[in-house]
């Protein structure tokens, strides 16, 4: 327990916690100041506004198809066979005033219920990189200044200390991740009263948010034990940082243009953002077009595959216990020089 | 008496692709007595630093047998850890922590008392400067603190790797007394250094090390008098002849050192066989003086290092006993 204390104060004395931590918080601050400055509340004045704008636009269509159809009789009077005009001018007719709904021209407004599922991505995204780059920097750190050789004089049992660290780290940042999900949370909710509706929330919209939540929150701690495990095995906070860009350049910009090449299904199923959005969303559902095949009624139907979260969860663990166990039996194994 | 520090027939080999395998501790024997500082010497590359870090549990042997404090290591270190303080090499240190901040995260690490942190700053003179950034420290400081940080756990046993590296004579001085200090008050220290004299007037018993073996151990000055019989300095009437000299003496099988108003031989029963030689050559002594050797004398000629003019040494150039010769004093267990 008192390593684990020394750990987590370690952690929260860190520069680059600190750093980052404030540059995370800072741009999700940033979207939810856009979101709340491009969002207004709907009164009875906007909507009269709209109302006005949309009859404007109306007329204006009508005064047009007018001009259009005298020029067209003008020109059939002419015996003008340019094509320019229909033969029959009476089909030139004004547009009906149903196209024109007022809704259209309402600002846009932040409806808590139908928009804030989307926002989600956002703070899991940002804290999951967090999560990484903190991760790996409190083990790659202590390795490359030889601050973990230090602390294994004091506690020779390697496992454990690799082990107490993580979770003093994974500690930091759920404390973190919750935190911060709570301020989403209100936030949004005072953006959503002073600038859009909250109205139609029931307990399964609530649920379902709680739960998106609940799965960024993992994605973050997830990302944290990848960066973490990924420096401990390399003793280098660049070995993370690198085996993330050799991933994201190699892996996905490479691989996807090397199936895109050979004409594979479903490229997307290849790529890691993929698996994070059907993580974060539940679902995705990938559309082969190669295959969309014209039916007789006209209509494309293209081949669709559908991932879902619980497949993520499947490829998590499987990384999860392949970095993290790989860094356990290597702490144990390898010489510390 | 029970030893602190046991070790016996320590192997460890590095094995590489390229070069093959290299032993870098090849059946290395060691025994430090309750309460003694003991000096461990040996080149660069002769197993000292790895002989420490397997003690301490940092690298796996590949055979013998260790025990510190009575129990064995690695197995048991745990055991024994909370008793032995230990710096490793050169001081490492997180650079953007304070010296108080780093010491105070090992005492709640290894559950020791928080006031321990202020006694072992003011022991090693870094009270004032213990809030600044050890990234803004000179190695000298660095050094302070990582003495400081093996002295937090009040250790039975203190095993210091170069610890005067970098230190200011006055710093030098500190050092010596503290160590002094501590083994007075019952501490064992065992001392890893490279300044002999240092060694020589603070330790009470040395270990040699040479190419992974024990070459010498035991009292200092029983090291120093077992090397120091058949020393003499001989100066000639003529600088110019100690060429032809040092040729004529080496050739009789004395062991010449050349120095460049001098020679230094070894191996001497007689000193009248040296000038009768010498005579004999037409090269006339001056002066002939038998001398005791020092540390730095001894650990020269045990690990075959001493510079000889013209030729550079490579870093494992150096001498490996087949056994622990009959140059050694003291024995395992004695």
């Amino acid at each position: 327990m008192s390593l684990y204390r020394a750990e987590l104060r370690r952690l929260v004395l860190r520069r680059l916690t600190r750093w980052a931590t404030v540059l995370g918080l800072a741009v999700l601050a940033t979207v939810a100041v856009g979101v709340f400055l491009s969002n207004q509340k709907i009164d009875d004045a906007a909507r009269a506004r709209a109302e006005v704008a949309a009859e404007q636009d109306w007329q204006q269509q009508v005064r047009q198809s007018e001009e259009i159809r005298a020029e067209c009789e003008q020109a059939a009077a002419r015996g003008d066979q340019s094509g320019r005009f229909p033969r029959d001018c009476s089909g030139i007719s004004p547009p009906p005033r149903d196209i024109f709904p007022a809704e259209q021209y309402l600002p846009a407004t932040f409806d808590f219920r139908a928009s804030f599922g989307g926002t989600l991505i956002a703070p899991a995204a940002i804290l999951a990189l967090v999560g990484f780059v903190v991760g790996s920097s409190f083990v790659g750190a202590e390795w490359n200044t030889g601050g973990m050789m230090t602390m294994l004089l004091w506690r020779p049992k390697r496992v454990t200390v690799l082990l107490t660290k993580l979770a003093a780290l994974l500690a930091g940042l759920l404390a973190l991740a919750v935190t911060t999900t709570v301020l989403w949370f209100g936030g949004f909710w005072l953006i959503a009263t002073t600038r859009g509706s909250t109205e139609g929330m029931t307990a399964g919209a609530w649920q379902s948010f709680a739960l998106t939540s609940l799965r960024g929150v993992v994605l973050v701690l997830v990302a944290a034990v990848l960066g973490f495990g990924l420096a401990s095995l390399g003793r280098h906070t660049a070995m993370a940082l690198g085996g993330a860009v050799g991933v994201v350049v190699v892996g996905q910009f490479g691989l996807g243009v090397l199936l895109k090449l050979t004409g594979a299904k479903f490229v997307e199923a290849w790529l890691l953002p993929t698996y994070v959005q059907a993580w974060l969303q539940k679902e995705v559902v990938l559309r082969n077009w190669q295959s969309c095949q014209v039916n007789p009624f006209g209509q494309c139907e293209p081949e669709t595959l559908t991932l879902t979260w619980q497949h993520t969860s499947g490829l998590l663990a499987a990384g999860l216990v392949l970095i993290l166990g790989g860094a356990c039996w290597a702490i144990r194994r390898r010489d510390i020089s | 008496m029970t030893a602190v520090l046991e070790i016996e027939g320590l192997r460890k080999s590095y094995r590489s692709r390229r070069r093959g395998t290299r032993n870098a501790l090849d059946g290395f024997d060691m025994w430090v007595e309750p309460g003694q500082v003991h000096g461990f010497l040996g080149p660069n590359g002769s197993g000292k630093t790895t002989t420490l870090r397997t003690l301490l549990g940092l690298i796996r042997p590949d055979g013998g047998r260790m025990r510190l404090l009575g129990h064995e290591v690695p197995a048991d270190l745990s055991a024994v850890t909370g008793r032995v303080g230990a710096i490793v090499e050169s001081p490492q240190f997180f650079p953007h922590f304070t010296a108080r901040e780093t010491l105070s995260l090992l005492a709640t690490a290894g559950q020791v008392r928080s006031s321990r942190t202020d006694e072992v700053l003011e022991l090693v003179g870094l009270r004032d400067r213990s809030r600044e950034r050890v990234k803004t420290y000179s190695l000298g400081m660095k050094q302070r603190l990582a003495v400081a940080s093996a002295l937090l756990k009040e250790p039975r046993l203190l095993i210091l790797d170069e610890p005067a590296n970098g230190l200011d004579p006055g710093g030098i001085r500190e050092m010596r007394a503290l160590m002094r200090n501590l083994s007075d008050a019952g501490t064992t220290v065992l001392l890893s250094s490279h300044i002999l004299a240092e060694i020589q007037l603070i330790c009470d018993s040395v270990t040699i090390i040479s190419l992974g073996r024990r070459v010498a151990f035991g009292p200092v000055e029983k090291v120093l008098a077992a090397h120091s019989a058949g020393t003499v300095r001989v100066r000639l009437e003529v600088v110019a002849d100690l060429p032809a000299a040092s040729e004529a003496l080496t050739r009789a099988g004395f062991r010449v050192t050349r120095e460049p108003d001098h020679l230094m031989l070894a191996g001497v029963e007689k000193a009248a066989m040296v000038t009768r030689l010498l005579a004999g050559q037409g090269l006339y002594v001056s002066e002939l003086v038998w001398v005791d050797a020092d540390l730095e004398s001894v650990f020269l000629e045990l690990t075959a290092t001493a510079p000889a003019p013209g030729q550079s040494r490579q870093v494992d150039q150096s001498a490996k006993p087949a056994a622990v010769g009959p140059s050694s004093t003291g024995g395992w267990g004695s």
